[in-house]
């Protein structure tokens, strides 16, 4: 077993990046933690600074504003980070890409590990995803 | 003269879902100044909007908020219809009321539940939480998306909603009213949750009418303000229905008017229900050929409270100007008298009881230079930049 692979071994916490987004994404991935999906039976838990964090979650474009702060997040990450982009705005920009405020997707200014798509993706799927990417991990 | 201390709050912070930056200034642990800083979430939607056709825009206003993805083509398609003069079926009315109101019923949930979660009271955040899934289930039923619904066309709706599916509907609405009791008696009835939220963060009629604030913020002060009834649009005035208010304007009187809403919405729906039986299945748009050249407002009531779209049609097929404005946009300003001489802890929730959503308010940025922290644009001289502009083209003529 490699590093990486035991770092994500056991309960993941994660830390969400709501870049300049239109708050579906947002609520689906709180969505994920309440009763029906409840994904804190997996040990998987929402946490305050990405200083505790395996999984830095980031929905939304990332417009001018946002994007210094996403690297300096990114930075101060403890090292290995799983980075998941979240619905289609993450993933490639989605309706905005012409928009003047538009500094690229999450992949242009840090390095993503797992995309899931979707406007917004389904609870189900942004398990499916973290599921997945820690079977490859 | 003492001195202040700042609390920044913000822009990624644990409590907020969104970007943006609060900054308590305090003497001791009570609050003596705010100020806040948006732009985080600016994707300059109105711009965007004039590069893209009228049935497209109804994507792309959805996309302002995911909370209230009705409201904005709702406001849209009213401001269109009005330029058009369209006047829709009355299925399409009913369809279009029936969508408004679930997607009121799961915005207050929600509320309630951040409210909760707000107070460290996480149980009513997860009980909220869990009977807002089935509003959710319609919508995927309805209209085949949790959130974003895609319903809304120049003119009409693009899915009915069939005869067969009434019934499913009422079921979920008569399961979602037992739950509302359920969770209204645990709100109402607590002990803790009166001891917090009552006297905080009062807003008085008088601050109200002054900050111009709007939706269930005004509605707790007192004001009687609701664009369903002062200016009636879709199945509203086909139906009969009260506007809830209460008279506290604290934030126990916010909570207490959506809560009461949510049974407004559950019988606007029921009758809905009732006058789409009496409608002819599929006559749900009207069919149109151009967007003529012209002006329109289109008002409608989100769950926060009133949005504004004006657009200006020069006859083509997207619209030359597109101007949006968001509850929040007014709402936010009243945490001014709201926060104000509270202690920090209760500054929290008075933010929060507002139910403000910065993705709507963000519509115009501000840029700094990271650098010299020096303001690059802002409004005034953008607007004489512009005025520069006209002249220079004014003197090539």
């Amino acid at each position: 077993m490699g590093f990486k692979s035991y770092c994500f071994k056991k309960s993941l916490w994660v830390f969400h990046f709501g870049g300049a987004s239109c708050n579906n994404c947002d609520i689906e991935i709180l969505d994920c933690l309440t009763p029906r999906h409840d994904l804190e039976r997996f040990g998987i838990l929402l946490v305050g600074s990405i200083r505790h964090a395996d999984v830095l979650l980031v929905n939304g474009i990332i417009n001018h504003h946002d994007k210094e702060r996403l690297i300096e997040i990114y930075n101060q990450a403890p090292k290995p980070i799983l980075v998941v982009a979240i619905g289609a705005c993450g993933c490639t920009g989605g309706l905005f890409t012409e928009s003047y405020t538009f500094a690229g997707p999450v992949d242009k200014v840090i390095p993503v590990n797992a995309y899931v798509p979707g406007c917004p993706p389904k609870p189900e799927a942004i398990i499916a995803g973290i599921v997945k990417l820690v079977n490859n991990s | 003269m003492s001195k202040k201390t700042l609390i920044p709050i913000g822009p990624y912070h644990p409590l907020q879902e969104e970007p943006e930056l609060f900054k308590l200034y305090c003497d001791g642990e009570i609050v003596k100044d705010i100020k806040w800083e948006t732009g985080y979430n600016h994707r300059g939607i109105e711009k965007l909007s004039e590069s893209k056709t009228y049935e497209q825009v109804f994507f792309l206003v959805e996309r302002i908020c995911g909370i209230c993805s009705n409201s904005h083509p709702f406001a849209f398609a009213n401001a269109v219809e009005e330029i058009a003069n369209i006047e829709i079926t009355n299925r399409t009315k009913y369809i279009r009321s029936i969508i408004a109101e679930l997607e009121r019923i799961h915005s207050h949930l929600l509320w309630v539940g951040l409210a909760g979660h707000f107070l460290g009271y996480n149980t009513v955040f997860m009980w909220a939480w869990k009977y807002r899934e089935p509003t959710l289930d319609l919508f995927e039923m309805i209209t085949g998306n949790r959130n974003s619904y895609g319903m809304f066309k120049v003119g009409g709706v693009r899915r009915d909603i069939e005869e067969s599916k009434i019934p499913v509907i009422q079921n979920v609405l008569d399961d979602i009213k037992k739950k509302t009791d359920l969770l209204a008696g645990a709100v109402m009835d607590d002990p803790v949750i009166h001891a917090r939220t009552k006297g905080v963060g009062i807003l008085t009629l008088q601050d109200v009418i002054d900050y111009g604030a709007v939706g269930p913020t005004a509605r707790a002060s007192g004001l009687e303000i609701d664009v369903r009834k002062d200016d009636p649009y879709a199945a509203y005035p086909l139906v009969n229905w009260k506007v809830i208010t209460a008279q506290a304007g604290d934030v126990f009187a916010k909570a207490e008017v959506r809560l009461l809403e949510m049974y407004e919405s559950i019988s606007i729906i029921e009758q809905c229900l009732a006058g789409l039986k009496k409608e002819k299945e599929g006559d749900i748009e009207v069919k149109v050929r151009e967007i003529p050249e012209g002006i329109g407002n289109g008002r409608a009531e989100a769950p926060r409270g009133e949005v504004f779209h004006f657009v200006m049609s020069d006859g083509s097929t997207s619209p030359v100007r597109h101007k949006i404005r968001a509850p929040s946009y007014v709402n936010i300003a009243t945490f001014r008298k709201s926060c104000i001489g509270q202690t920090i802890a209760d500054a929290t929730i008075s933010l929060a009881a507002v139910d403000p959503c910065y993705c709507c308010t963000e519509r115009m940025a501000v840029a700094y230079d990271i650098h010299s922290g020096k303001k690059i644009l802002n409004a005034e001289e953008l607007i004489s930049i512009s005025v520069k502009r006209t002249r220079e083209i004014k003197d090539s003529d």
